[in-house]
């Protein structure tokens, strides 16, 4: 973990709003693990007091790049960086993706901008299986190419149908599910985006015995643990609950550790 | 203290959260998160909003209470070379004295700040901070309890600070600091609902600058102890403010989020400052403001 200042080497628009964000960070791009985030200091906004927390999306070398979407106020003022600019960056933080379980088979489940959380993820894997995509509408599924380069298959579906099936990314799952003939092998998923896709894939991996990791995405503060925000309820082997930390001990949790009746 | 700039509680954790990003021994002390004597869960979420130039937080002083907290933290708190004040508040005046008692024996602790002034506990806590009564016999009990150095942390929604400022060195206080955050409300406009799910909370950040300046400046005339100033310090310059109106040390909170090195870089901007105006020390500087 480092706190550090970054310089914009490039910026683009992929699609639809989303950016990806190229920053110079030698002393924390190599560090970075699957999953892990990191907790930009947004310029040009000194009314605001929190940093703004993102995936890694990928690390090479020194090169960090964020994919985002311009919707907040810290988001929206990020997509005027320019090269030459510079930001606030303290990462890498939280405990990513833990490595796929021998002998089982990798699904991921991503929503939205949720695919930038598994691209390291499914770079680092052992075996390709199949990325499932979720979204609202065609300009929402990203990285496609990437993943299929690195030799997953990726199924989409659009709630509008402009893209692959319509319908929500579960329904995807389920079909799939249905008909897949995993020889034996049980399923680990690893899934990252909006809270009601994070649970039916939990449903799902309860009623059927898969191990499912989840990126949850809560407020944060300090980023590092210390102001207690981003606290999410999880079970105890007691049959009680505690507060976790999602900067610290997330953002990844297994499924049923998460009491997501007080989600 | 090597210097006079501390970490406020509940913006620094309880030491080790911030340790890989700030090298503790170059703070004046490090003032941990609030300690109750049983463990406490806090506030349902959500439990902070970002506000102009400041944050909302009902946190709700979860901590792993007194004993868990020396288990767990003591360790590695008396490892580094920083002085440790350990932030205590309660329910009801037996609390206050029973943690106050138990941190008595413990190694490594330097001070007690007693909290009076979370505004985001039900009962208990914000009521000793504002009714003079209450405030009096809760310290009257804590110094009763203990010899550790006392440092009650006074609520800035009173009618008049100098009447605390001036009870709480009656009842013993080594010094006291302020100020803790400032009740406020933050509305969802779409929903119509509150933005925290405590429904208010404690405004901090640079957004109270003006106003802890002004209440730390009433304070300071009102007793001889020393005052630690809080509120807003984002600039080595807001931390010199509270120099001047007459704070013997200060205390950086809010800012450390945004930037977890601010304190760091106030000690060497209160440095700078002394050195351009030819002073050998913060004292020389400390109630020197002018105003007539
Ligand atoms: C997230 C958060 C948690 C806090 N927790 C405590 C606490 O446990 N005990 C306490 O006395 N003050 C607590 N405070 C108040 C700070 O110590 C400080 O008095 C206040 O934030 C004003 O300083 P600032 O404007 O520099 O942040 C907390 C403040 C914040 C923002
Ligand atoms: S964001 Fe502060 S504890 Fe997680």
């Amino acid at each position: 973990m480092d706190c550090v200042t970054a310089n914009v080497i490039h910026q683009e628009e992929v699609q639809g709003g989303y950016q990806v964000l190229f920053l110079d960070a030698p002393a924390i791009a190599p560090h970075v693990q699957p999953g892990q985030f990191v907790h930009v200091r947004v310029p040009h906004m000194e009314e605001s007091v929190l940093r703004r927390p993102f995936s890694v999306y990928r690390a090479d070398g020194p090169v960090l790049q964020i994919l985002y979407k311009g919707v907040g106020k810290g988001t929206r003022t990020m997509t005027y960086l320019r090269p030459g600019d510079s930001l606030g960056l303290i990462g890498p933080l939280g405990r990513g993706w833990p490595r796929l379980t021998e002998g089982r088979f990798p699904i991921l489940v991503a929503g939205g901008y949720g695919m930038a959380a598994l691209y390291l993820l499914a770079r680092s894997m052992p075996m390709q299986g199949i990325a499932f995509f979720g979204g609202k509408s065609a300009p929402d599924i990203l990285c496609v190419n990437e993943f299929e380069a690195l030799g997953w298959e990726v199924q989409i579906s659009t709630q509008d149908g402009s893209r692959g099936t319509r319908g929500i990314v579960t329904h995807c799952i389920d079909a799939w599910w249905q008909a897949a003939d995993l020889k034996g092998r049980q399923v680990e998923a690893y899934a990252c985006g909006p809270n009601a896709m994070l649970q039916a894939v939990a449903e799902r991996a309860m009623a059927r015995d898969w191990v499912a990791w989840v990126s949850v995405d809560r407020n944060m503060g300090c980023g590092v643990g210390a102001c207690l925000t981003c606290v999410l309820k999880t079970r105890t082997p007691d049959g009680g609950w505690r507060w976790q930390r999602s900067c610290k001990e997330g953002p990844v949790f297994e499924c049923r550790d998460i009491c997501w009746e007080d989600e | 203290m090597k210097n006079p700039v501390m970490v406020a509680s509940g913006t620094f954790g309880y030491g080790p959260e911030y340790a890989e990003l700030v090298d503790l021994s170059q703070l004046g002390a490090l003032v941990v998160k609030g300690i109750a004597w049983e463990p406490t869960r806090g506030n349902e979420n959500p439990r902070t909003a970002e506000t102009a130039s400041g944050l909302l937080n009902a946190i709700g002083l979860p901590n792993p209470g007194a004993e868990g907290f020396v288990r767990e933290y003591m360790p590695f708190l008396r490892q580094h070379d920083v002085p440790v004040i350990v932030n205590i508040w309660g329910r009801t005046v037996e609390e206050y004295v029973r943690v106050a008692e138990y941190f008595e024996g413990i190694e490594g602790v330097a001070a007690l700040e007693v909290n009076v002034s979370c505004p985001n506990i039900k009962e208990g806590s914000a009521v000793f901070g504002t009714d003079l009564d209450l405030f009096r016999r809760v310290l009257d009990a804590v110094r009763s309890a203990t010899a550790l150095t006392l440092i009650p942390k006074l609520a800035p929604n009173v009618a008049a600070i100098a009447d605390f400022a001036k009870a709480a060195e009656a009842s013993g206080a080594d010094a006291l600091s302020l100020i803790n955050s400032v009740p406020a409300l933050a509305v969802d406009v779409e929903t119509r609902r509150p933005k925290l799910a405590n429904v208010t909370g404690g405004l901090t950040g640079p957004a109270i600058h003006p106003l802890a300046v002004k209440l730390v400046w009433d304070a300071a005339r009102a007793v001889r102890i020393p005052v630690i100033g809080i509120g807003g310090i984002a600039t080595p310059e807001d931390a010199l403010e509270f120099l001047i109106v007459g704070a013997h040390a200060v205390a950086v909170g809010t800012a450390s989020f945004t930037e977890p090195r601010t304190a760091v870089r106030v000690v060497e901007g209160i440095d700078d400052y002394l050195q351009r105006h030819n002073m050998a020390s913060v004292q020389a500087l400390v109630g020197t403001f002018q105003c007539n």
